[in-house]
């Protein structure tokens, strides 16, 4: 059966629900009837199967967070959401201050199983409702960062995480959802895929190649995954062979899997929609560039969003995003180059 | 589960007149308990005295922030729940986590950083407790705790279990964006929950004249449909009282309380803070209200106390925070390396 990012992480939810009593969702209009399930349809239904355990809040992030946080101490396994990962922002307090650091701060008796979703990525919407804010994650001790880029991982993944008994922040993307109907994003990208039948996992910490190459190792996830393959399509007609990696998980990160390719190809080249300075490009490409040098060909290179907010205008957006042909720029210049 | 629509009309009680019936409510207790309730307030001034001059004399790392003066909010407020409940604190937890019963060896070795603290060292005095032992490492983050508490009693609420879960906080922390939503969270879905404000009138050292228009915190509980009530801080019955009418009623399935309590620290705000931000007419005025002279007197007149027992019980306590002292300085240290330990469950801290 073939699923969309959106139906996937609706029946892994499902099941997840079905199979562990103390798993339950909360967040803003998820479980309203008559209503969309969530701000891209996740939770679509699920309140028919599991009216209370689809919790309904007011515009309080603070208190989405607060409530996940105490359930779990509890022994519950909550599946928190903001509806726009830039009220993560809203949040960060209960996020970053107690549930990624109650466990640490118990000496680690206590456990905060918490799964935080939260959707990212540019879409005409305006700066607030346009961030990718896997940076600030990444640099929070604590909670581990996931990001799938496709129905088959957005599905292991979340069992994955709820499964997890650490706190996991999962970032889906507003253009690889596949929403339907009146939420049907426009320039949405297809990332449905075949789902099996049988209940698997995505192992958090495992990254995953999607296409290999002997020439330029590129890293990227969510959607400049998918224009990083765009992108190697186009070069590939120039003779030049991408390896495109899609870490799946931004913390802990398969760090192996990205210096392994790195040692074949020589040229690393990071691909974020996040602007370039402090992001997620800065610690992968400084780990390349302690752990391997010698292999280097090229230095390290990022391809990423401009250093400002994300802009409305559709001319000024189209060139805040890092766009296939503006990757595949870079990657040509550094093979003729070095 | 959604949020039922309440009628516009609050809920909260009017200000609580102090418990009129306190031979009933001492009879209720029952000497034994009473006289442990006594000791507490002991056990908590003794070992809050005894660290600050550890702290004058440079021999405590870190900070603190003493409970002198509130010991009848904690002791009275934890008396009245029952095991299973949970409490959450603050900055200031000394006070909750002696109330609550965490030992207090456990809570020395954790002063001073060591693996036998309650937190393995890994917390320190800000984020003293044990959830096994009913207390949840408390909170730094003002207002932090208030919806973690929210959602424990949502956890409860799901699962049908009888128990509270209790929040402290200040005045200072009622501004917090954290009380508002928390507030109205537990009260669109009834929860199990016990807002505890120790209103001691100042938030560090700015006096609450300055941060709130509202005569009393616990008015803010009609701005939720919650009830709302206020006890006398300084008076470990009243405290009792007022405490145990709100866990029952959120026990039954009742919703939660705000339960203001009018009390004063008599001490500054943190370690090294002579606190001359208060009129010395106004420390004058708290002093002669010291919760535990008041309640010594209560229970000798009631002749379940007298002098000999008095000060027996204080002579063991200060035998116990000695020992406890000891047991924390002697304690091993952590090694540099457990650092790295206690982070995730389910994975090493990549280095």
């Amino acid at each position: 059966m073939r699923l969309s990012i959106s139906e996937a992480l609706r029946k892994a939810i499902h099941g997840e629900m079905a199979r562990d009593k103390s798993v339950f969702c909360i967040g803003e209009d998820i479980g309203i009837t008559g209503g969309y399930g969530g701000a891209f349809t996740v939770t679509l239904g699920l309140e028919k199967d599991f009216r209370d355990r689809v919790i309904d809040t007011p515009i309080s992030e603070i208190g989405i967070m607060g409530a996940a946080c105490g359930a779990a101490l509890m022994g519950m396994r909550p599946i928190a959401d903001v509806q726009y990962g830039d009220f993560l922002l809203c949040t960060m307090d209960q996020v970053v201050n107690e549930i990624a650091k109650l466990r640490y701060m118990s000496g680690g008796k206590l456990k905060v199983p918490v799964v935080i979703r939260a959707p990212v990525g540019v879409t005409g919407r305006g700066s607030q409702h346009a961030q990718n804010l896997e940076p600030y994650f990444i640099s929070c001790p604590g909670i581990k960062v996931v990001a799938p880029a496709t129905a088959y991982d957005a599905m292991g993944l979340l069992r994955a995480a709820v499964r997890d008994d650490d706190p996991v922040l999962i970032f889906e993307h507003k253009l690889l959802y596949g929403s339907k109907g009146i939420r049907a994003e426009s320039g949405t990208l297809d990332a449905s895929s075949e789902i099996p039948d049988e209940d698997y996992v995505v192992p958090i910490g495992k990254g995953i190649v999607r296409r290999e190459g002997k020439d330029v190792t590129l890293v990227a996830s969510l959607l400049m995954m998918h224009f990083s393959l765009m992108a190697a399509g186009i070069l590939e007609k120039e003779g030049i062979q991408c390896e495109v990696i899609d870490p799946r998980s931004l913390w802990p990160l398969d760090i192996d899997l990205i210096l392994g390719s790195v040692r074949k190809t020589g040229r690393a080249v990071i691909v974020e929609e996040s602007p370039k300075q402090g992001g997620v490009g800065a610690e992968i490409g400084m780990q390349i560039a302690e752990n391997v040098p010698d292999y280097l060909l090229a230095p390290v290179t990022r391809v990423a969003a401009p250093n400002t907010p994300a802009p409305f205008s559709p001319v000024m957006e189209k060139f805040y995003i890092p766009q296939p042909e503006r990757i595949a720029a870079t990657v040509r210049k550094l093979v003729q180059e070095y | 589960m959604s949020a039922k629509t309440h009628s516009t009309a609050p809920r909260s009680a009017p200000a609580g007149p102090k418990i009129a019936d306190r031979a009933g409510v001492m009879k209720a207790i029952g000497p034994e308990r009473l006289i442990g309730m006594y000791r507490r307030m002991l056990e908590i001034r003794d070992f809050e005295e005894k660290i600050r001059f550890l702290f004058l004399e440079g021999k405590m790392p870190g900070t603190i922030h003493q409970y002198i003066g509130m010991e009848a909010c904690a002791v009275g407020v934890c008396a009245a729940l029952e095991k299973n409940d949970v409490i959450a604190s603050t900055h200031r937890p000394h006070g909750h986590a002696i109330a609550r019963g965490i030992p207090m060896n456990e809570m020395m070795a954790e002063l001073y950083g060591k693996t036998t603290g309650c937190c393995r060292g890994k917390g320190g005095s800000m984020h003293m407790g044990d959830l096994g032992k009913g207390m949840l490492p408390a909170i730094a983050i003002v207002g932090g705790n208030i919806p973690i508490v929210m959602g424990m009693a949502l956890a409860f609420k799901i699962r049908k279990e009888p128990r509270v879960a209790v929040s402290f906080f200040g005045d200072g922390a009622s501004n917090e964006g954290a009380f508002h939503e928390g507030l109205n969270m537990a009260a669109i879905y009834d929860l199990p929950a016990l807002f505890v404000c120790e209103n001691n009138l100042y938030g560090a050292s700015t006096s609450i004249k300055l941060t709130a228009r509202v005569a009393n915190i616990a008015d803010r509980a009609a701005a939720y449909g919650m009830r709302g009530d206020i006890a006398d801080g300084m008076d470990v019955l009243d405290v009792y009282a007022h405490a145990k009418e709100a866990a029952e009623i959120a026990r039954r399935g009742g919703g939660p309380t705000l339960l203001e309590l009018k009390a004063f620290r008599l001490c500054g705000h943190s370690r090294r803070d002579p606190n001359n931000y208060m009129p010395k007419e106004e420390k004058e005025f708290w002093a002669a209200r010291d919760p535990i002279p008041a309640f010594e007197k209560t229970l000798t007149m009631a002749k379940i106390l007298d002098d000999a027992a008095a000060a027996e019980i204080k002579k063991s306590v200060d035998a116990e925070v000695r020992a406890a002292i000891e047991f924390g300085q002697g304690s091993p240290d952590p090694k540099p390396e457990d650092t790295f330990n206690d982070l995730y469950l389910t994975m090493e801290v990549p280095r």
